[in-house]
């Protein structure tokens, strides 16, 4: 059996991109899943409709920890239409985040059962929290 | 070492597998799946209904299975329910005994219990205003029983503990723990969860003391779908039935109803037959090598496990549990490094390696042991010196790739 923990999964999971606390953020949350004990916390500066800025802290998996590393790169700076849908209601603004599983596993470049895809799906849940 | 991979089909299937996950689930001898497919291929039919030969014979071998169940914990036959799992045995007792708990009464656990024996508890005490009581571990994961004396009070209606830890592997001195509970309050209902306990160590419910106990056919080597629960005669005259339905009553009109006597009373609709019925050849299985023998070939291995293990990683790796081997079963749970559980069993299963990561359905633990998860290696009958030679190159594997 080839193993899942590829070369570049394993960098993002040694040298997680984006790690660390920002400072100035203007949008924060915690996310965590009780089965495994993984914690994510994110971190954004939100201005002129693009994460100008993101970080994030916590422990996990290699999964989870690659993930949100490889997540938090592909996000950054990228204007928030390219990756959300914009949701006006009562003059409210949020955004709902148009990501999905597919796109997290291709980001991966891994196949994983039911249990794994939990910690892989963990930092969009983050991101869909903060956004909404 | 006992040759009894041979006894088990799966490893002809899978020549690779080194299965280390009998805490979750015991793998079946050939005993046993040949009888299934042999009940559906000679007697299938339901039980205790018709009048017709192949039901009388489904009938006769489901109550053999019930009588079998009785021979192998010293009960009787018409003390022992059938029911799913451990779990619905346990929440049944804490559904019929819940009827008689009033606010104010107490109700004693400990913090190594597995969530089916921790959360009825816990819901139904809330439920009733009572208190739930949790007793607590000491360093080597045992059983702090200093403060019993203080714990148990006449106000205390129900003591509900694990006879082995799903995590630690601690065996639990029940049968002492139990007489000092009577002796501080004999009206205490005493129930012991024997799902790990069962099939590595030799039950006898009328020296162990205990009003109710329950455990599952898939950890011992029987099929899924059948649990236990035994109870002594007069406690279960005295409860309540749990599901209604057929088969568990005596007669049926309008405006009531009356029930059939235990077990049956607890025995509403159709029960797992095929299993039931099978569950009885698991039974011969382990009375054919014996407990002494599972004891002893159980005990080599882990030992052979614990100092391997230690020798190979040193302080790297954390075992959990006390290192004395005669108070601990196959079960070895650990946290190696900073690998977080969901990697090292995944890396383990590259090479075919079957470990469980996690909690184990045991949150409140892990919460006091202050770990979020743990990977669990859990040994029985048909592992050997060789497979753990295999999980030390496993995690060996773990280290190069994560380091
Ligand atoms: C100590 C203990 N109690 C209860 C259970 C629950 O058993 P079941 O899932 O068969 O209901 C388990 C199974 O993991 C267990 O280890």
């Amino acid at each position: 059996m080839s193993s899942i923990y590829h070369d570049i999964l394993l960098d993002h999971y040694k040298n997680p991109r984006n790690f660390g606390n920002l400072k100035n953020a203007n949008k924060k949350t915690t996310i965590s899943n009780p089965v495994c004990g993984d914690k994510i916390n994110m971190m954004i500066r939100l201005k002129g409709g693009k994460i100008k800025d993101i970080k994030f802290s916590g422990q996990g998996c290699v999964i989870s920890t690659a993930s949100t590393s490889l997540l938090t790169e592909y996000i950054k700076n990228k204007p928030l239409t390219t990756f959300c849908k914009k949701v006006v209601r009562d003059k409210k603004t949020s955004y709902m985040v148009t990501l999905d599983k597919d796109f997290i596993l291709e980001l991966l470049n891994i196949h994983i059962g039911p249990v794994r895809l939990k910690c892989a799906l963990l930092p969009l849940e983050a991101l869909k929290k903060l956004l909404k | 070492m006992l040759p009894i991979k041979q006894d088990f089909p799966i490893f002809k299937n899978n020549p690779d597998l080194i299965y280390l996950d009998s805490a979750a689930t015991s793998l079946k001898p050939k005993s046993v799946i040949d009888a299934l497919c042999m009940y559906y291929e000679k007697y299938s039919a339901n039980v205790g209904r018709a009048i017709y030969k192949l039901s009388q014979d489904a009938t006769q071998a489901y109550e053999d299975s019930r009588s079998a169940v009785a021979e192998f914990i010293s009960a009787d036959p018409d003390e022992i329910v059938f029911t799913r799992n451990t779990t619905e045995s346990l929440n049944l007792l804490a559904y019929t005994l819940g009827k008689n708990i009033k606010p104010g009464d107490k109700i004693v656990t400990s913090i190594m219990e597995h969530h089916s024996n921790f959360v009825p508890w816990q819901q139904l005490a809330k439920q009733k205003k009572a208190q739930l009581n949790i007793i607590d571990i000491d360093d080597e994961g045992r059983l702090d029983l200093s403060n019993l004396q203080k714990l148990i009070t006449q106000k205390t209606k129900i003591v509900t503990l694990t006879y082995v830890s799903n995590v630690l592997g601690t065996i639990n001195p029940i049968a002492s723990i139990i007489k000092k509970i009577k002796q501080i309050n004999p009206k205490t209902t005493i129930i012991i969860d024997a799902a790990q306990a069962v099939s590595h160590i030799p039950i006898n419910v009328k020296r162990l003391g205990a009003d109710f106990i329950a455990f599952s056919a898939h950890k011992m080597f029987g099929p899924t779908g059948v649990g236990i629960l035994w109870g002594k005669k007069e406690k279960l005259i005295n409860l309540p039935p749990y599901l209604f339905g057929g088969e568990m009553i005596e007669e049926v009109n309008i405006k009531n109803t009356t029930f059939k006597d235990p077990p049956y009373k607890f025995e509403a609709g159709t029960p797992s037959i095929t299993e039931i019925i099978v569950f009885k050849q698991a039974l011969s299985y382990i009375q054919k090598i014996g407990f002494e023998n599972i004891q002893k070939h159980e005990q080599q291995v882990i030992e052979y496990a614990l100092h391997t293990l230690q020798k190979e990683f040193k302080n790297n790796i954390k075992i959990l549990g006390t290192k004395n081997i005669k108070q601990r079963i196959g079960v070895l749970t650990f946290s190696f490094a900073h690998y977080h559980p969901h990697d090292i069993s995944q890396i383990l299963d590259e090479d075919h390696i079957c470990v469980r990561s996690g909690h184990h359905c045991a949150m409140p633990l892990h919460t006091r042991l202050k770990l979020p998860a743990s990977t669990r290696a859990s040994f029985h009958i048909y592992n050997s010196y060789e497979d753990v030679d295999k999980l030390v190159a496993g995690l060996k594997k773990v280290e190069k790739i994560l380091q």
